[in-house]
């Protein structure tokens, strides 16, 4: 049973308070919708969790130990999808899954064949990258939660260039992640269904205008 | 450091101190240009050339002077992400380019009537030279960002680096002008300075350093300012929005 | 470290198949330096008095070359911020692409200079102390470099921006390495440079990997 908190975190960008004092806790098995206008922070926070971004204020708590004071244990335990899909052109789909799940620290063929198949990606697994749709892309990208272990998906508009069929996969896979113990945090414009999930609406947390400098 | 970090004190500070520091650098300035132009003696060898000096050395002090102060700064706004230090690096790096010009010019001015050439590549000269372009990517790497931060953040690592890297150059400089110098320049380097000549080039130096503070402050101040418009502006679009 | 190889592997086999890379630096390196005889004449005690200053300059010069795709592309897809998410520290991912370069460009470097020690009138025993020069050389002009290709992620202008960074900082190292070969040539001891260049190349090793891991976490906020 793991718990993942924030405790009053702010974000500054650009000079700007994204959000400020924002905070959320999570357990095993949960998952958390993230939901706010442009702007309002979404891609920021889940920079911010996954620990690309720093916050200004707050931190990040995984089962009790501030997240900061390691962040490569804290790597280990995180998939982060962003906007792009890290797919090079001329590496084949199986060798891009392969190569992120290694990295990741754990490489299984039966795991990556797993991964391919949930996301109906078998039969481009020879296809090099400059071939795929945007779409297709996505799901190689989105096939890198299932090719390693990780018990927290970050995921940032996840059902972007997705069909109806991708959008069930991907529902699917993070209900399967959740039963197993797993936690998902989401952003989101289209409607992704993920029973019981908390929300959390970003404008809640704005800051009002003030000097950041 | 006394709460500097602050940019609100900062301010303050710089209001209060600006001045001084202005009437401290006309003051010590105009009275080593009296003295090095009019009350010390030529020297015996270089004639009246030689009071080029009191401009040429107290610029190379500060040349690196202001790098250094840039480093420290920049290594400052790393570690602790201190707004002030990352303006006191931006706003040094063309004060020092400046000095390290002045440097290179009244260098040539100095050296044609000495060596009969305009440049030769003496190895104090050839550091500052090396100096200047270091100085010159800085500011170009700070200024080629739209995001003002990311532009601070990546001129403050180039900082850092380029500091560990500058005794290396120094040292690499030295012994490769000792492999080439020809024989006729090893003598005519700096002239033994005579006591006459110590006061003027003291004041000189300590005048240079009290102008850089008072363009330093102007500096700092103004980036402040400038900061805080852009926040104003960026409130206004998003609260408009 | 599993992520040394295996990003050191990706590495290799991007450049194998995206190709001509590699080949580009080497013709670039060997076209420049035929161009001086044009220049300076082809008088042959003047081309190897000069020879060992002309490949070095311009092996700066061609390894600059293919220094501003060392991170962009994995900067413009995303690949970036998986590499910084990996558990391991950013660093060793950093050494990787270090050696994926320097064996993609300093390497070919050495193996074209025998060519250009022929068409510049170089003896043997020179070439063999400026292939020495330039197998303990070029990894710094890489570690180095690579502090420019992080920083210069998202700048405009990026690829001019590097060398204007990254060319002042490599004068060490041209100074030290020509010196050894120049000293080769008038039959001094040449031993010295080589231990000073490779003082150099162990000190940028901490400075290179630090600098550019700190420069690569800035890029991706």
């Amino acid at each position: 049973m793991s718990q993942f908190a924030a405790e009053t975190l702010t974000c500054v960008r650009g000079g700007r308070a994204v959000f400020a004092r924002l905070s959320f806790a999570l357990e095993s098995g949960q998952a958390l919708f993230l939901l706010g206008p442009n702007g309002s922070g979404k891609s920021s926070l889940l920079r911010l969790l996954a620990g690309l971004l720093r916050p200004c204020a707050g931190k990040l708590i995984w089962d009790g130990q501030p997240v900061q004071e390691d962040p490569e244990a804290h790597g280990a335990r995180l998939h982060y999808v962003g906007h792009h899909d890290a797919v090079k052109p001329v590496l084949t789909v199986s060798e891009t899954l392969h190569f992120w799940a290694r990295l990741h620290g754990g490489d299984s063929e039966n795991r990556v064949l797993q991964a391919m198949e949930r996301f109906a990606i078998t039969r481009l697994a020879d296809v090099p990258g400059r071939l795929l749709s945007a779409g297709q892309k996505r799901r190689v990208n989105l096939a890198r939660l299932i090719a390693a272990p990780a018990p927290l998906w970050l995921l940032d508009e996840p059902s972007v260039a997705l069909d109806k069929a991708s959008v069930k996969a991907l529902e699917d896979a993070m209900a399967q992640h959740r039963a197993e113990g797993g936690m998902v945090i989401v952003s989101t414009h289209a409607d992704i269904d993920l029973p019981d999930a908390a929300i959390l609406r970003l404008d809640d947390f704005a800051a009002p205008s003030q000097e950041a400098a | 450091m006394f709460g500097l970090q602050n940019p609100t004190k900062f301010l303050k500070f710089a209001k209060l101190t600006g001045p001084w520091f202005a009437l401290a650098s006309a003051l010590l300035i105009g009275s080593g240009l009296w003295f090095g132009l009019f009350s010390s003696p030529a020297d015996y060898q270089q004639g009246e050339t030689v009071r080029i000096m009191y401009v040429h050395v107290p610029s190379a002090w500060m040349g690196m002077f202001a790098y250094s102060v840039m480093a420290v700064a920049s290594a400052i706004a790393l570690v602790w992400k201190h707004p002030v230090a990352d303006h006191i690096a931006k706003g040094s790096a063309p004060l020092g380019a400046g000095f390290t010009l002045i440097c290179l010019v009244t260098g040539a001015m100095w050296g044609k009537p000495m060596w009969g050439t305009w440049w030769v590549w003496d190895a104090r000269l050839t550091s500052m030279l090396i100096l200047f372009f270091l100085y010159l990517g800085y500011m170009a790497l700070a200024g080629a960002f739209d995001n003002a931060e990311r532009g601070a953040k990546a001129a403050a690592i180039l900082a850092v680096v380029g500091w560990v890297n500058v005794p290396i150059i120094k040292f690499s400089v030295d012994w490769w002008n000792t492999l080439h110098q020809p024989a006729s320049v090893t003598k005519a380097g700096m002239p033994s300075v005579d006591p006459s000549m110590l006061l003027p080039l003291l004041l000189m130096g300590v005048g240079f350093t009290t102008f850089y503070a008072t363009l330093l402050l102007w500096r700092v101040r103004s980036e402040i300012l400038q900061t805080r418009i852009r926040n104003i502006r960026l409130a206004q679009i998003h609260g408009e929005g | 470290m599993i992520q040394y190889w295996e990003l050191l592997k990706r590495e290799l086999r991007l450049a194998l198949r995206q190709g001509s890379d590699s080949m580009m630096v080497v013709g670039f390196f060997v076209l420049a330096v035929i161009l001086f005889p044009f220049g300076i004449g082809p008088e042959p005690g003047v081309l190897a008095r000069v020879a060992p200053g002309l490949v070095w300059v311009n092996a700066l010069l061609a390894a600059m070359l293919s220094l501003d795709r060392l991170y962009q592309g994995d900067y413009e897809d995303g690949s970036l911020e998986l590499l910084i998410l990996t558990p391991a520290p950013l660093e060793v991912l950093v050494a990787a692409k270090v050696t994926a370069h320097w064996l993609t460009t300093g390497l070919p470097l050495m193996a074209a200079a025998p060519l250009l020690a022929i068409f510049l009138n170089l003896s043997a025993y020179d070439l063999g102390v400026l292939l020495l020069t330039l197998a303990v050389g070029t990894p710094t002009l890489s570690l180095i470099g690579s502090v420019g290709a992080a920083l210069v992620l998202g700048a405009r202008r990026g690829g001019v921006l590097i060398s204007l960074l990254v060319l002042p900082l490599f004068i060490p190292v041209l100074i030290f390495a020509v010196g050894a070969v120049d000293a080769a040539q008038h039959a001094f001891p040449w031993t010295g440079q080589l231990a000073i260049l490779g003082a150099i190349l162990l000190g940028a090793v901490p400075l290179g990997l630090y600098a550019s891991a700190a420069a690569l976490r800035q890029a991706a906020e």
